[in-house]
């Protein structure tokens, strides 16, 4: 019945690992609608509630560019930011399927970066909706398509930047309501910031805070695309991009490390 | 020996947890293609040699090869000839069957063709009709049947299974009982099965290693064990000082021993139908209330209260 002698396994290579965690999880994301919708109606309902309330008074401030276009960027950080498969591995850690990867030779950063690749399908499938609703309401990219390819990829990998956090607490506690708070996280970082105001209109000790936030940087590169190429923006939007990389998945591959180590 | 024919060995296994004691000086070896059976209460630290075994967990001291790989030096190619259902059947409960089995083939080297055959052979423990459906509407006998399906896909040699019939109805159990022995008939695979099921122990088991606080307190293959206790077990549940039964019935002739455990007195002897009616006079004559008398052949549990003093099954007398 079972034992035949060609099934001889073997340790996958890496790309073969990362590609069947991957495959496992983008399969799952339209199975945690639950979990997705959410994260796509708030950023749509900040989106029009923040244009209907405060676009007339843009017109004392100095943006440069329509205050839809200006609020576009916002919805989009609000859209992929804490959005993660850190729920599911949490799961999997509760359910024991994560024991069962352990007792496999799967490359154990594999287990990590598989999600993290579900997760970028998820927040691009996530900012297509917000940017669709934005060209609805007539905002328009001077830069053509490589610009909407650029503001979608800029936003997407801050989204999967700021994925190293969930995914942290998912791995340092195994507890789902921690990590579901994670998104509180980025509320200093969400409105300390240019959300709603340029920061030469911002009084001082806001517009002080603001110029340390990374979001400052990449709502600046995001919102440049509006008027042209601006490689200065750009490049500090991805510098922010890097810099909260860097520290959030250091965190996160630490994390992952304390969890499987034979302890 | 061969350490060819050594499929798993344990040399002074231990494991704390702060100050707790674990596993406490463990050595055994279970020889390829042989069925050993790992018995013992909750909390013996059955789960934590397994955990161990199959390298979930790093020993605090000793040493352990599985496949003649050392379980910490060889951890993944340890990983590559285990199969492992653990106590918990480790299922994601949304996704479908087919999918567990095949990101399982894949995650050891598997082609998908290789995946889809190796399905095919496996359809006898499997539910094929519930294989496209989410995990989750699985009940708890197809769950289990899964995960030893989801353990067995890479043709593994040596099969770990952790306590497998824990939670299943009788029909149940006998199912997993029947893909265990046939596995091991059929596949010649070697299986390190833990159970706290005496039954479970006796019928499957080649050799049993009973197991409690920690230590292995008693091995050998279940005739064995049983035959230690003696051929016939006379037991009488006595009310009052179990002391002056002891005493009346060291004077019966024909008993190879007496054992109190509790109100539980317990005689072997060889010939169990013949020293019944010496024992219940002597009990009677000596004004001994006896409210249960029985006769029966020795069981692990007999060999368990022997070692330990306290019934496997049952709690402490």
């Amino acid at each position: 019945m079972t034992g035949t002698a060609e099934i001889r396994a073997r340790k996958a290579t890496f790309v073969e690992d990362v590609w069947a965690i991957a495959r496992r999880s983008i399969r799952q994301l339209p199975r945690d609608l639950p979990t997705v919708v959410p994260a796509l109606m708030i950023p749509l309902f900040f989106l029009v509630v923040n244009i209907g309330s405060l676009q007339s008074a843009a017109a004392f401030t100095s943006i440069q560019i329509s205050y839809k276009a200006f609020q576009l960027p916002v919805a989009i950080v609000f859209a992929v930011t804490g959005v993660s498969r850190a729920p599911a591995l949490v799961l999997d850690i509760q359910n024991g399927y994560f024991d069962r990867l352990m007792t496999t030779p799967v490359s154990r950063r594999a287990l990590l970066l598989g999600h993290m690749l579900a997760d970028f399908v998820l927040v691009v499938a996530l900012i297509v909706p917000v940017l669709s609703l934005g060209f609805v309401i007539g905002v328009r990219f001077p830069t053509g398509p490589f610009g909407v390819a650029a503001f979608i990829l800029i936003g997407a990998s801050w989204g999967l930047a700021y994925t190293g956090i969930p995914y942290a607490i998912a791995l340092k506690t195994g507890n789902p309501g921690a990590v579901n708070s994670s998104f509180l996280l980025f509320f200093p970082f969400a409105f300390l910031t240019t959300a709603y105001l340029p920061i030469e209109n911002m009084t001082g000790w806001l517009g002080a805070i603001a110029g340390y936030n990374p979001v400052t940087y990449l709502l600046a590169g995001l919102r440049s695309l509006f008027v042209s190429w601006q490689w200065g923006e750009l490049g500090k939007a991805l510098l922010a991009i890097v810099g909260l990389a860097a520290v959030s998945q250091t965190l996160s591959f630490r994390a992952l490390q304390g969890r499987v180590q034979q302890k | 020996m061969t350490p060819a024919a050594i499929a798993v060995r344990l040399e002074g296994l231990r494991r704390t947890f702060g100050d707790l004691t674990a596993v406490d000086g463990i050595d055994l070896e279970v020889r390829a293609g042989e069925i050993y059976g790992f018995l013992g209460p909750n909390g013996a630290g059955k789960s934590t040699v397994v955990r161990m075994l199959t390298t979930l967990l790093a020993p605090s001291g000793g040493r352990a090869w599985v496949g003649g790989l050392d379980v910490q030096q060889s951890p993944d190619a340890v990983r590559l000839v285990i199969g492992v259902a653990l106590q918990e059947a480790g299922l994601d409960a949304n996704m479908t069957g087919r999918e567990i089995l095949v990101t399982q083939g894949r995650l050891f080297g598997l082609a998908r063709a290789q995946i889809d055959a190796r399905i095919e052979e496996l359809a006898p423990i499997l539910d094929m009709r519930a294989l496209d459906r989410l995990v989750g509407t699985y009940s708890g006998g197809m769950a289990r049947r899964l995960d030893l399906a989801a353990a067995l896909m890479h043709n593994p040699s040596v099969l770990f299974l952790d306590e497998p019939t824990t939670g299943l109805d009788p029909p149940g159990r006998l199912r997993v009982w029947e893909e265990v022995r046939r596995l091991n008939r059929e596949v010649g695979l070697t299986l390190f099965l833990t159970t706290q099921y005496l039954e479970e122990a006796d019928e499957l088991a080649d050799r049993v290693g009973i197991i409690n606080a920690g230590r292995l307190v008693a091995e050998g293959t279940p005739t064995e064990l049983k035959r230690s206790i003696g051929t016939d077990v006379v037991t009488a549940i006595v009310d009052g000082d179990p002391a002056i039964a002891k005493a009346v019935l060291d004077e019966v002739d024909g008993l190879d021993s007496v054992d109190v455990f509790g109100d539980e007195i317990r005689v072997s002897t060889g010939n169990g139908s013949r020293a019944l009616s010496p024992v219940a006079l002597a009990l009677a004559g000596a004004g001994v209330h006896v409210r249960e008398l029985s006769l029966r052949t020795p069981t692990l549990d007999d060999v368990f209260l022997d070692v330990t003093g306290t019934h496997l099954e049952g709690g402490s007398t």
